[in-house]
């Protein structure tokens, strides 16, 4: 384990029933980067960054976060180790029955004992940096998308994290948002000094982004490097995920048998 | 073709006893911790709110139109044998130990519980518990907590009313309407109804109910498949097994306290 | 909604649901009567107790003096032997006074009727523990039923 890695999976197997998620994977996050995490999706890309939360546990190996094994910590060490990491959900997972300011403060509340005015001036500043100041009073349910997930973000932020995940920031979005938040992912990690790992399947805007990346597939992770690296990789693979071609090492069919027995058996 | 129907009993049986495990986890996680007053009482209060104040408007009108039916029915019958005297016993004894405990709970189980277990599978299903956990907040002690006292609070709260309501609604129909006189109402009753017999045992009832009511209300939202057919599946659950647990509980709870 | 309002109709609820219960408790029930109240002890045998219960009333001129504490059977002589809780509000009734099992109304509940004898020199007052010794069985509608059947037959 290097000082210089916050993450670090060591020979990790995760399976989900008889189906295996991972099969011994092995990777490692440095500080203070961008660090990408493509595939396919269906691969369990969420899965990892729960793993990396704590929230499952692996079948073998172990993961590292700031020096200390995660999925063998107690209850509250655990917690205590929580405060430090924060996610970006999806669907941004607001807290729908509270106001985008009460969103933010909820963490600040939870674990601090501040005065009030603190935590207005707090969490106005962390609603400025994502520029929602201006929506600090809406629902969440009155706000768009792209500005739902703005608001997450700023809730990520909210206790100054060392990591942040972020899981598939740019699905269904448009345009528009999505060069908000590929900006804002950038200028965070670097004015806060977080380390930010980012699953995604849009390869163009992570690529433009990262500072390294790994490439998942078939249970293993079959690439890393940085985005120049990666683009020049004469791997199939690599190339069928980063071109995106419909049909290569990844095939377009999923498992079946010859279509031309099948339609036999059909037709007989 | 004997051994599948077996297999078929003891794949129910394990699941039925994992299930049971599995809430009683939830339950232990959610209520095992110190409480925090500074800021556990605000949850609490705003759950009382949403499961207690605002079951309160058919609690009441339910328990009124109960009690006036308690008080025709009873009127015709007991007329006939020129003992309409008894009709204020009738009533009360009805409500409190059974009516009651028993209709507030089903009404509950049908307003608030319903409820509880849509909110909370929507919070899982929007991935909001999950958001919750990773902000080192624990969901148990933060969501599902406040609901379950809430509910364990309020229900018994709404049966008093309820069987209040009720009385006061089978004398309007006894008394007012139908002639019977007012002071043997009331004070037949008093001779009949006992305060421990008969309201406290009605009262103990409806917390037992108050417990298993909410508890599967909050364990089927928390152990919901969180998609939009999970969750009004888990919805369906609630209202039918809480439903049954509470009849079921009731013969239970009937025979060891007025069973001789 | 705000906070305020929230607290304040929370406590309207809580108030009302305490309301409820105080009414049940004074209006509704009986809060005990004498079973709370000091109480001393009177017993009385019968040969046919009837419908009486535990708890049923003990009135004199219908006024209720007391309750029914217990009911067993004295294997001595093969009576039903009835022990009261008579408030202590209501003592020194005459020895002489008799007891018997009434009905309130044609199907209503049994209690128990103290018909207080007279008093004059040398009558002592019940004490706790005493026994009453004039007592009337309760009426059994079936033996009433055979009497008249009985005493019809006896006049043809």
């Amino acid at each position: 384990m290097s000082a210089e890695s916050i993450v670090e999976l060591k020979d990790v197997t995760f399976k989900r029933g008889e189906r295996t998620i991972y099969d011994q994977i092995s990777l490692d996050i440095p500080r203070g980067k961008v660090v990408a995490v493509m595939g396919p999706s269906g691969i369990g890309k969420t899965t990892l960054l729960r793993l990396i939360a704590g929230q499952i546990k692996p079948d073998l190996g172990d993961i590292y976060f700031d020096g200390e094994v995660i999925n063998k910590m107690g209850r509250n060490k655990l917690y205590e180790a929580r405060k430090k990491m924060s996610m970006l959900f999806q669907s941004g997972a607001l807290f729908t029955e509270m106001s985008v300011f009460d969103n933010i403060a909820f963490p600040i509340r939870e674990h601090c004992k501040l005065p009030d005015d603190i935590i207005r001036s707090m969490v106005l500043m962390k609603l400025n940096s994502v520029g929602l100041r201006g929506a600090a009073d809406l629902m969440p349910t009155e706000l768009s998308g792209g500005m739902a997930r703005r608001a997450a973000l700023a809730r990520a932020i909210a206790l100054d994290p060392a990591l942040i995940m972020y899981d598939e920031p740019f699905a269904g979005q448009d345009p528009i948002s999505m060069g908000v938040l590929i900006r804002l992912i950038r200028e965070l990690n670097d004015s806060l000094g977080l380390t930010s790992i980012v699953v995604s399947h849009d390869v163009s805007e992570v690529m433009s982004i990262a500072d390294y990346a790994y490439i998942m597939a078939n249970q293993k992770i079959i690439g890393q490097g940085t985005p120049q690296q990666l683009l020049k990789s004469d791997s199939p693979l690599i190339h069928q995920f980063m071109s995106g071609e419909a049909d290569g090492p990844v095939p377009f069919h999923y498992t079946a048998e010859p279509i031309e027995e099948q339609m036999q058996e059909v037709f007989c | 073709m004997l051994l599948d129907w077996f297999a078929g009993i003891g794949r129910n049986g394990i699941n039925a006893t994992m299930t049971l495990g599995r809430a009683g986890i939830m339950l232990f996680n959610a209520l095992w911790s110190l409480p925090n007053i500074r800021k556990n009482t605000p949850l609490l209060i705003k759950q009382l709110f949403v499961v207690g104040v605002q079951s309160l408007a058919i609690i009441i009108v339910s328990g009124l139109f109960i009690g006036m039916v308690l008080g025709l029915q009873g009127y015709t019958i007991l007329v006939g044998y020129g003992a309409e005297n008894s009709l204020g016993p009738m009533v009360a004894l009805s409500l409190l130990r059974e009516l009651g405990p028993v209709v507030t709970a089903l009404l509950f189980a049908g307003r608030a519980g319903s409820a509880l277990t849509a909110e909370i599978g929507l919070m899982k299903a929007t991935e909001q518990l999950s958001s919750m956990e990773l902000m080192a907040v624990d969901p148990l002690r933060r969501v599902i907590a406040p609901r379950f006292w809430a509910g364990v609070l309020s229900m018994p709260l709404l049966a008093l009313m309820f069987s209040a309501v009720g009385i006061l609604g089978g004398h309007l129909v006894g008394v007012e309407w139908l002639g019977v006189d007012s002071g043997s109402y009331w004070s037949v009753m008093q001779a009949a109804v006992d305060l421990k017999d008969d309201v406290m045992n009605g009262f103990i009832k409806s917390v037992a109910f108050a417990f298993v009511v909410t508890w599967i209300a909050i364990f089927r939202g928390y152990d919901c498949i969180p998609t939009s057919e999970g969750i009004s599946k888990a919805t369906t659950q609630t209202v039918v097994h809480a439903s049954l647990a509470v009849l079921g509980l009731d013969f239970v709870l009937t025979a060891l306290m007025f069973g001789e | 909604m705000n906070n305020r309002k929230i607290e304040v109709l929370v406590g309207f609820f809580i108030a009302a649901g305490i309301a409820a219960f105080l009414f049940l408790a004074l209006s509704v029930a009986n809060s005990g009567g004498f079973s709370n109240g000091d109480s001393y002890r009177l017993s009385a045998k019968f040969d046919n107790i009837g419908g009486l219960k535990v708890r049923s009333p003990v009135k004199v001129g219908g006024v209720v003096v007391g309750r029914v504490a217990e009911i067993k059977l004295d294997t001595n002589s093969f009576m039903a032997e009835v022990v009261m809780d008579i408030s202590v509000d209501y003592k020194d009734f005459p020895e002489t006074s008799s007891i018997s099992i009434l009905t309130a109304g044609l199907l209503g509940e049994q209690y128990l009727g103290l018909e207080p004898g007279f008093m004059m020199e040398g009558i002592e007052t019940l004490k706790p523990g005493d026994y009453i010794q004039d007592t009337k069985s309760a009426l059994v509608l079936e033996e009433l039923i055979g009497q008249f059947l009985f005493s019809q037959g006896g006049e043809d």
